[in-house]
């Protein structure tokens, strides 16, 4: 764990990032006879050895099905899944366990919302209301729905510095039941004005439906202060585990919505005539639960709380570094756009490209040969690199992990590709 | 470790900063087919006019990275004027060279690339095409080479139908 003694005498305290690299058994690794550089945390975040620990741990020690059995391991078993619950519950500023449904990612989570809570209340002809920077995973259940009810799927747009463009918003809103949007582009890094849209929705008569799965895992969160009806995030990108992430919804709209999946786990009775669902969360949690996964999430939670200054730190950190970054990179190549909001106070840091006339595949192939991990590719979001006027775009995504070291790293690995390509 | 230089070949950056065939074709006569590449957002059109079971004409639009766009050049140049015979034959013939190093990658038991169970290479002169024998050893960019020619495959099904 990072836990560096403060010598610093600002008010947030100095972030150790060299102790915090060496929580990460990978980053020691060596690719291509090359030190690992990884930019690639939007797509999913690398893990801190007390996450790697505490899987191995449940399963070495606690291993048995939760929930029904009735010695020891079976109840150590429970409780670890219960209290990683609780510890989701506290990070994102739940007020209850109730709120917190445990689903495979924020993917599952989103269709969850779309075709459970969807299928139960609207009607054909309604409108639901997403944005332009969407991940596919908020644009295609709602595409799935649309293709059934003849929903009026309208679309927030994004203006050329990467924020949304709200001046026509109470007109898209007029009427919706829904307006499902992303806190964090995981393109632009553009962070929206989540009190504003969740107002703005409600004043409108529409739920509000957040996918937090950029923002949970950077910034500071409070779902309770958010007072959205649901908002979804990932295990994965907040060095947690694959195969976990998380739905939390008020306790008025999930008990609106009707169970998901449906099978075991997830039923207070079943008879030859139906079924009765089970209580808060478990009423969407159908079969045998991702137990270690769960365990890990909480693992992943107790680590980044535990950094000196918590996520109050990282956020900074992250804000330092993204600054670094536009400077350094701005300064050294006249070519490269960066795409998204200038200021870093206004992003995360999700730096998405353009290199000259090098292709993101082309670039990323480069960087690969220097150990810099780096996405190429329409990032899951094809309408808005359709907006944005290019097929493809390449994408180097900080984490808490991250420091000027690799930023550095990056832009030698523009150099070499300007280089090669040049020839 | 391969190098760039084992992917990059000259001629393959030639055909991408100069592609051959690059452009439309009126539909009718011709047809149009699209092909995409989830992984990377690599889009590919393909106009092909087929006349009395040759390919009389050919041209490629779309965008992507230099592979997807060197091949699709290559391959525009290599099918046009050829009969569907002769087409069938280049194509297998790319696709076996792009396969048989998979297999060998692969170690035992490795099918190649697309499962459709063609073996060995074939007595079919590739010209410029050779040189994406480089991509083989980039498994990723396999699907870079090949996108043109599933493309091309599907557009020549619709125009034979």
């Amino acid at each position: 764990m990072t836990a560096s003694p403060t010598t610093s005498t600002t008010e947030v305290p100095a972030f150790d990032v060299a102790a915090v690299k060496k929580d990460f058994p990978i980053l020691s690794r060596q690719v291509r006879g090359r030190r690992l550089v990884y930019l690639d945390s939007a797509n999913t975040s690398q893990k801190p050895r007390a996450v790697l620990d505490a899987i191995d741990e449940y399963y070495e020690q606690h291993n048995a099905n939760v929930h029904r059995g009735t010695y020891l391991i079976a109840e150590e078993a429970t409780a670890a899944l219960e209290g990683a619950r609780q510890k989701v519950a506290r990070f994102i500023g739940a007020s209850s366990t109730r709120e917190v449904v445990f689903t495979k990612n924020a993917t599952e989570a989103l269709n969850l919302v779309a075709k459970a809570w969807g299928r139960e209340h609207l009607r054909t002809g309604d409108a639901v209301v997403i944005t332009e920077l969407e991940h596919h995973a908020n644009i295609v259940p709602w595409h799935q729905l649309r293709a059934e009810l003849d929903l009026d799927l309208r679309w927030i747009p994004i203006r050329a510095d990467g924020h949304l463009d709200l001046s026509d918003l109470d007109r898209l809103l007029d009427g919706a039941k829904v307006l499902s949007f992303a806190a964090m582009s995981n393109v632009l890094g553009t962070i929206n004005p989540i009190d504003q849209l969740v107002t703005a929705a409600h004043d409108a008569g529409a739920i509000a439906v957040v996918d937090a799965s950029q923002l949970v895992p950077h910034m500071p969160t409070d779902v309770g202060s958010w007072a959205a009806d649901f908002v979804a995030f990932t295990g994965h990108k907040m060095c947690g585990p694959t195969g976990i992430g998380v739905l939390w919804g008020s306790e008025e709209m999930l008990d609106a919505t009707p169970p998901f999946l449906t099978g075991g786990e997830m039923i207070l009775n079943v008879t030859k005539e139906g079924f009765t669902p089970n209580e808060l969360p478990w009423k969407f949690e159908a079969g045998t639960p991702p137990i270690a996964e769960a365990v890990g999430l909480g693992a992943a939670v107790d680590y980044l709380t535990g950094i000196d200054g918590g996520m109050q730190a990282i956020r900074q950190h992250e804000v330092e570094l993204t600054e670094y970054a536009l400077r350094t990179l701005g300064e050294r190549f006249d070519d490269l756009t960066i795409y998204g909001p200038t200021d870093a106070t206004e992003r995360g840091g999700v730096l998405s490209f353009s290199f000259g006339d090098i292709h993101p595949h082309d670039l990323t192939q480069v960087f690969d040969q220097q150990g810099v991990c780096v996405r190429a590719g329409h990032h899951c979001a094809k309408p808005l690199m359709r907006v944005l006027g290019v097929s493809a775009s390449a994408r180097a995504s900080l984490y808490l992990y991250n420091d000027t070291d690799d930023v550095d790293a990056l832009a030698d690995a523009l150099a070499a590709a300007a280089d090669f390509f040049a020839h | 470790m391969p190098g760039l230089e084992d992917l990059y070949r000259e001629i393959i950056l030639d055909h991408y900063r100069s592609p051959r065939n690059r452009g439309e074709l009126p539909v009718p006569p011709a047809t149009r087919t699209e092909g995409f590449n989830p992984l990377c957002g690599d889009e590919i059109v393909v106009f092909v006019d087929v006349v009395d079971d040759t390919v009389v004409d050919i041209r490629i639009d779309g965008q992507g990275c230099s592979i997807s766009q060197s091949s699709a050049s290559m391959m525009s140049a290599a099918v046009k004027g050829k009969t569907m015979a002769e087409v069938n034959g280049i194509t297998r013939a790319f696709k076996a060279l792009m396969s048989i190093h998979e297999t060998s990658l692969g170690g035992e038991g490795a099918v190649d690339g697309d499962g459709d169970g063609i073996e060995g290479p074939e007595d079919i002169a590739l010209g410029d095409l050779a040189a994406l024998q480089g991509v083989v050893k980039f498994p990723v960019r396999i699907k870079c080479a090949t996108l043109s020619w599933n493309t091309l495959a599907q557009a020549l099904d619709e125009a034979s139908t």
